[in-house]
């Protein structure tokens, strides 16, 4: 990977916009704009726009493409209806995790997946690899899309004054194609991923600067702001989100993740079944935990929890909820540990960590 | 454009001192370290009565991006701290040169102030 950072075709915006630009996944990308609280309270109240441009592309294409997808996929996709998506894992044989992905069937025999940036070259490569002899291609096109998501409760409304699309009837994880403030081509889906409703919005790369200015502007008197990374962390974790990197990645595998609704046994193979299906049935040595703390300290990745005196488990994510106003997160612990006995190390201080089955946000 | 008041002293590490005249200096982070680390949540301060040596950490200034270590700029004994910073810490964000001063300071030697910052050398490291 080049030292370079890559800038999206919102980069000028974000300059004019007075965000805080900061390296992401190789990406020169908007952390903040008028600051992480106030924008993760627009999204849950209002409405905000972000740019995900960094995310990458490939479409999938050819007479076995459903077929191929089943194989390398822990989802299902020859079930999944066209101008519908469906989120999976992409494993390795091992269970761990090459990639989190949303895949949108456009066509009987075409797919868009969503990369996440940091893994897109990867992501493709690992695809390619496992062609074979199924009749598809893979063809990589994170360079022609710029993707914006609009998320909040006046989503709906600021979007449907810019576009003829039929939004009010679009069901979630469904997708129309057309035109956007005068941008022909883009895909609509109704995904998101902060917990509010709201859209994805694939936009062709060249007109993806004009679709965002357009609907900043007229998303202005409900009170549409621009939102960077620090919101969309905070706002994908109090919703339970997972990131790649931190609750999924090589060595956390989907069940570990608490993400075995996304693992299709009932498919006779595909890349990782007999190691996911064994962690199902012997049990994982370590799963992923929501927690809360009843502090003002941030538990940062990398911090140590314990169980009583015994090192157990590590932070994987840490932020503060604006919405609780307090500290919320995910922590990887292994498995028999009374939850009730957990605590985590900030600065030598331990405070007792507050497992929670179900996300703060839904 | 971070706000740096000509009337106070500062220190590399983005502290603010105003000297009281009376043998005591008041601390608190400037504009500039407020914006940088964006909404502060929490704020670790030090007993009163604590005795600092200049350059000390002598607390912890939490965002929601990171925790960031407060250093002291002199040398003496703490003799005040700001409580109302426990329940509204975003306070840094909102008057970082005034309602949002962290701790007062007694002095142990005046002269360790001729190695503070003045406004204009402060301004020309942002």
């Amino acid at each position: 990977m080049s030292d370079e950072l890559s800038r999206t075709p919102l980069y000028d915006l974000h300059v004019e916009l007075g965000a805080r630009m900061v390296p992401f996944a190789g990406w020169e990308m908007p952390v903040q704009y008028s600051g992480i609280i106030e924008e993760h309270l627009a999204v849950r109240n209002k409405a905000g726009l972000f740019d995900v441009s960094h995310m990458g592309e490939a479409r999938v294409r050819g007479k076995d493409a459903a077929a191929f997808l089943d194989a390398i996929m822990t989802n299902e996709f020859s079930s999944l209806q066209p101008n519908h998506a469906r989120y999976t894992i992409m494993c390795y044989p091992d269970g761990g995790c090459v990639d989190d992905l949303i895949i949108y069937r456009i066509f009987k025999d075409e797919f868009l997946i969503c990369l996440n940036a940091s893994n897109a070259a990867k992501d493709i490569a690992w695809m390619n690899s496992q062609v074979g002899n199924w009749d598809v291609q893979i063809i990589d096109e994170c360079s022609q899309w710029a993707q914006l998501a609009l998320q909040g409760p006046f989503a709906e409304k600021i979007l449907s004054s810019l576009t003829d699309l039929k939004l009010d009837t679009l069901k979630r994880f469904a997708f129309v194609i057309g035109e956007v403030a005068g941008a022909p081509n883009c895909i609509v889906a109704r995904t998101g991923y902060t917990g509010s409703p709201g859209f994805e919005i694939y936009v062709p790369a060249a007109q993806g600067s004009a679709v965002a200015r357009a609907i900043l502007e007229k998303g202005k008197p409900d009170g549409l702001l621009p939102i960077g990374l620090g919101a969309r962390d905070s706002l994908r974790l109090e919703a339970g989100y997972p990131l790649y990197g931190h609750e999924l990645s090589e060595k956390i595998s989907p069940i570990q993740a608490g993400l075995s609704w996304t693992v299709k046994f009932s498919k006779p193979q595909f890349i990782g079944r007999d190691s996911l299906l064994r962690q199902t049935e012997k049990g994982v040595v370590s799963k992923v935990m929501i927690y809360s703390l009843n502090d003002r300290r941030i538990a940062r990745p990398g911090a140590t929890v314990f169980s009583g005196d015994q090192a157990v488990g590590e932070i994987l994510s840490g932020t503060l909820s604006p919405v609780l106003n307090k500290p919320i997160g995910t922590a990887l612990v292994a498995s028999g540990i009374n939850p009730d006995t957990l605590t985590v190390d900030i600065r030598g201080t331990r405070l007792p960590l507050q497992i929670t089955q179900i996300p703060f946000f839904k | 454009m971070s706000n740096v008041p000509s009337n106070l002293h500062y220190t590399k590490d983005h502290e603010w001192v105003k000297v009281e005249g009376d043998g005591t200096v008041t601390v608190g982070i400037t504009d500039y370290a407020q914006a940088a680390l964006g909404d502060v949540t929490f704020i670790d301060l030090p007993k009163v009565g604590k005795q600092l040596e200049s350059a000390d950490v002598f607390g912890t200034v939490e965002s929601v991006k990171a925790a960031s270590d407060l250093y002291s700029p002199v040398s003496g004994e703490v003799i005040a701290i700001n409580s109302s910073l426990n329940d509204t810490p975003d306070l840094v964000n909102r008057e970082p040169y005034e309602k949002a001063w962290m701790i007062k300071i007694k002095l142990k030697s005046a002269a360790e102030l001729d190695k503070l910052l003045d406004s204009s050398s402060y301004q020309s490291l942002l």
